[in-house]
Order: structure tokens, then C-alpha cells, then sequence
């Protein structure tokens, strides 16, 4: 039975669904996922774990998922190749669905670099394309990704990964979406979005080259808590593009947070009128109190 | 060009310390060129433990000789009679050189003077960068003859990751993303199809995660 339930049902009948993320804490305690669960239950349609966040230990995605589908709330467990070779990765994915995970977010990873434990090897055995298209024969094949074939149970995995319309080099964005298509991915999140101009012209490409036929696009959003925020943002993380008058807004707003949270119930009601958006992915991690807002402000549910 | 920098000098005293006689033995072949374990800097490094053990109270020699390179037998050969005088052998090469001389010299303490870090492409004088991580399956004719496997921090085969920003990449802006080259050179080579094609999953055990390789060349007499 799939975990994938809600998600696939939503996108497959043609809805417009609404994903949110929760970091799963850098302890042992399962009481951090059943809160946030219960902040996020019932305003979003499944949500994603993230799986060792910025290189930053935490606990293990598949298990974090569990305790957020015992909360009713169906998760996407997401699962990076930084840290995992593919026998791990194939391991997880059979442990994950047979606990009833099946959205499974495939995504190479920050680099290790970045997190607290820098000296650690990055393993990269697969890249985002491989371990979709693993994912994919694992459910279709149904095989290993050496080929020999899976007996009894296969996991009926539904199956997603990330774009960054902001990421370099521009044109290829879109041509490497139609990479993870080819691969087998059923639905895709986009980085963060506050350059809506940028969006709708790579959209456009997605559209020109098929790729929103081949798969499901969910725009990624987020709320901005002040306008050191959005300067961060604008100018330390990689693959973001915050344009000014975003900076400039959060810098001029009384009220920083409910500004922040307005921005992005504007990128929403900007990005669902692009043809092609299937819906929107929430990231207000570390603020999952700001995600219901967003949604009664946005008219998502 | 095999590069190797040479080790922090108190880290090459606690392995040479205790013992009376010292040989530090340069290569004159790749470290020569990266200017870091040639006959000179072999000369340098001995010139410097002379001074500091003394400076110590500690008793010995410190020699020096040079060989062409350390990786053949027939070099290694050349110097018996200085290491056998040598309680400690202390090696300039890169990591072949003290387990060349480990292997010619079974009853000889052995240590590395250095930390080999590449083969190095010279990008300007006295600048080297790493091309290549002798993985066993070279990809380079599908990726505009820019290797991501040495120059991608993430060893991606597919694509850019979501991180390269302004023909960087995002461990470093003084780190070029192997990816935007990639996509620069097909583009300009009009060959931007080659991309559309789905490489992987590479083929690790061909690569040092197979185990040490080894290679014959057969026809000759070994």
C-alpha cells in the first residue's frame, strides 16, 4: 500500500497541492515531529523530511517520516546522495516503504563542506538523475539497479526531486528538469521563489521542451521573518535570487513577519496562474507556525 | 603531474625525532616540478632538521640523496648503501616513494615527508588544479573534455546542482563550476545534445573503491 496517498491522488487528478517541510531535530526526540506534525496537519497535503539538512546531522529522515504518517500527516521523505551509497540508498528506500513511505524527494545534496561536519567523505556513488531513475526501476522494473530483480514487495514509490530555476548556467535549467523526467520523476519542488519573472520564463521552457507534461511542478515559496533575512538570502546562499524591491519591502514593513508572510501569499497568488503550476511547496523551516497563514491568506484550502 | 605538498615541519619531527640517523630522500621527477620534494627541497628539509635537532640535543645525521624517481626499482636500488646506514628514511615523493622504498628496504622504518594532494594540470606557473582523480573510466569525451568527476565537488554526471551561481561553485567562489565549463565549451562547440544523454551510474569499482588496481602490460617481460 502506498504511503503516497494523498500527494499522488491530489496531482494525478489534475489539483493543485500544497507541500510543506519539516526538519526533523538534532536529538533523539520524536516529541519535536509530533509537534510540528500537528502545526502542519490539515493545512498541507504532505510534507517533506529533510534528510541531514545543510550537511547538519539530524535524525534520519525515514525514521522521522514514520513518526510524522503515525501524527496522520503524510510525508515526502527526502533523501540526498551526499551521504549514501546505493546500496544504502536502495536499503532505505525498501525500509521506508515498507513502514508505508512511498514519496520519496531525490536530491544530490549541499555539499558536506557547508555543515558541521566538513571533514566527513562525500559519497555521491548517484547523482539527483541516477537516483531517480533507480528509484523508478526499483518501482517499475521492479530491479536493483544492478538489474536482478526485486521478489515479493516493490515499493510504490512516488517519486519527486528539486529545480532551481536561479541556479547557473540559466538555460539548462530547464533541459536538465527534462534529464529528471526522462529519469522517471512524477513530481518536482523548485527552489524558493521571489523572482517570479525569472520563474515564469523558465516555466515556459518547461512547457516548451514538455517537461510539464512529463511531471508535476510544485513552485517553492517561503516566508521571509526580516530583512537581514532576505540580504542573507540575496547574498550568501547559493542558487538564490531575492530581487531588491523584496529587501527593500521587508526593510520598509513595520511588522517584519507578517510582511514576510504576505511576500510570499504574493508569490503564491503570483506562481498559480503560471500555466504548468501544479502547486506550491511551503519552506518555512524553523517557522511552521507562519504555514497555515500562508495558506488561509493564499485561499489554498 | 603528481603534486604533493610537503608536510608541517613539527609533524615530520615527531616521526623522526627519535631516531639517530636520518635519510631524506628526494625525487627528482614530479615534486621536482611542483618545486615541493625535488633534490633542493630534499636538501632544504634536511638543512632544517640538522638545525632544529641539534638545537635539541639530539644526536645522529641528517643526509640527503636525490634519485630520478621512487616509483622504479632501479632508482631505489641506486641508494643501498645510504639507507643502510639510515635508521629512519624519510621520503620527499609523493606516497609512492616511502611504500617503494618500505617494499626495496623491508628492515628500514620508513615516513612520509610530504602529502600528495593531485595530478595536476599547470594552469600557470606555480599554479596547479586538479583534472583528474585517476577514477578508471574516463567520461571526458561526453562532457566537452572537462572532467566532473575530478572538478565537480559533488562528482555530478548529469547536470549542474542547484548551487553553481555565476560560473562558481558553491563550496567557494574561488572554486570554478566544472559544470558551467562543461555547458561554456559544448555550447561553443555547438554540441549542447551531448547533455540531454543520461551518464551513470559510474562504475566505482574501477576506480580506487574496487580495491588497489594494478596493471600489466602484457607481451612484456616483466
Amino acid at each position: 500500500m502506498s504511503g503516497g496517498v494523498n500527494l499522488k491522488q491530489i496531482l494525478d487528478a489534475g489539483g493543485f497541492a500544497v507541500t510543506g517541510e519539516l526538519g526533523p531535530p538534532r536529538n533523539a526526540d520524536p516529541q519535536v515531529i509530533i509537534d510540528k506534525a500537528n502545526i502542519l496537519k490539515g493545512h498541507v497535503d504532505a510534507v517533506n523530511i529533510t534528510d541531514n539538512q545543510t550537511a547538519i546531522v539530524r535524525m534520519a529522515s525515514a525514521a522521522a517520516a514514520k513518526i510524522c504518517l503515525d501524527q496522520g500527516l503524510e510525508p515526502v521523505m527526502q533523501m540526498t546522495c551526499r551521504d549514501r551509497n546505493r546500496l544504502a540508498m536502495q536499503a532505505d528506500i525498501l525500509g521506508a516503504a515498507a513502514l508505508g513511505i512511498s514519496n520519496l524527494l531525490c536530491l544530490t545534496g549541499d555539499h558536506q563542506s557547508f555543515g558541521n561536519h566538513p571533514e566527513a567523505v562525500g559519497v555521491f556513488d548517484l547523482d539527483s538523475v541516477t537516483l531517480i531513475r533507480m528509484a523508478r526501476d526499483m518501482r517499475d522494473g521492479p530491479v536493483f539497479q544492478n538489474g536482478d530483480e526485486i521478489a515479493g514487495a516493490t515499493p510504490q514509490l512516488f517519486i519527486g526531486a528539486a529545480a532551481n530555476p536561479y541556479a547557473d548556467p540559466f538555460p539548462y535549467r530547464a533541459l536538465r528538469l527534462a534529464k529528471k523526467v526522462e529519469a522517471g520523476v512524477d513530481f518536482v519542488q523548485t527552489q524558493i521563489i521571489f523572482n517570479v519573472d525569472k520563474f515564469k520564463e523558465f516555466m515556459h521552457q518547461c512547457r516548451e521542451l514538455g517537461v510539464t507534461e512529463g511531471c508535476r511542478i510544485l513552485a517553492g515559496v517561503a516566508p521571509l521573518k526580516s530583512a537581514g533575512m532576505a540580504k542573507y538570502m540575496k547574498n550568501r546562499v547559493a542558487g538564490m535570487d531575492v530581487p531588491d524591491a523584496v529587501v527593500e519591502r521587508m526593510a520598509a514593513a513595520e511588522d517584519a513577519q507578517d510582511e514576510g508572510i504576505q511576500v510570499c501569499v504574493d508569490v503564491i497568488n503570483e506562481v498559480k496562474e503560471i500555466e504548468g503550476v501544479a502547486g506550491v511547496h511551503i519552506m518555512a523551516v524553523e517557522w511552521e507556525a507562519a504555514v497555515p497563514e500562508i495558506v488561509r491568506r493564499a485561499h489554498l484550502k | 603531474m603528481i603534486t604533493a605538498e610537503r608536510k608541517n615541519f613539527d609533524e615530520i619531527r615527531r616521526m623522526t625525532d627519535a631516531h639517530r640517523h636520518v635519510l631524506v630522500v628526494g625525487c627528482n621527477t614530479c615534486v621536482a616540478v611542483s618545486l615541493s620534494g625535488g633534490e633542493k627541497e630534499a636538501e632544504q628539509l634536511a638543512a632544517q632538521l640538522r638545525i632544529a635537532r641539534r638545537r635539541d640535543g639530539i644526536e645522529g645525521s641528517v643526509k640527503t640523496v636525490t634519485v630520478l624517481r621512487q616509483c622504479e626499482n632501479e632508482y631505489l636500488d641506486s641508494i643501498s648503501a645510504q639507507v643502510g646506514q639510515a635508521d629512519v628514511v624519510l621520503s620527499t615523493a609523493c606516497g609512492i616513494g616511502p611504500q617503494g622504498l618500505a617494499v626495496r628496504y623491508p628492515g628500514k622504518r620508513v615516513a612520509p615527508a610530504m602529502n600528495t594532494n593531485m595530478i595536476g594540470y599547470v594552469k600557470e606557473h606555480h599554479v596547479w588544479t586538479e583534472y583528474c582523480v585517476s577514477c578508471g573510466f574516463c567520461v571526458i569525451g561526453f562532457t566537452g573534455g572537462v572532467c566532473p568527476v575530478a572538478r565537480c565537488a559533488k562528482t555530478l554526471l548529469n547536470g549542474p546542482c542547484g548551487g553553481s551561481q555565476n560560473g562558481r561553485c558553491e563550496i567557494s567562489p574561488d572554486v570554478p563550476c566544472a559544470w558551467q565549463e562543461i555547458y561554456d565549451r559544448l555550447a561553443a562547440l555547438g554540441d549542447l545534445d551531448t547533455l540531454a544523454r543520461i551518464l551513470g551510474p559510474k562504475k566505482w569499482n574501477v576506480s580506487n573503491s574496487g580495491g588497489p588496481r594494478t596493471m600489466k602490460k602484457e607481451g612484456f617481460k616483466p
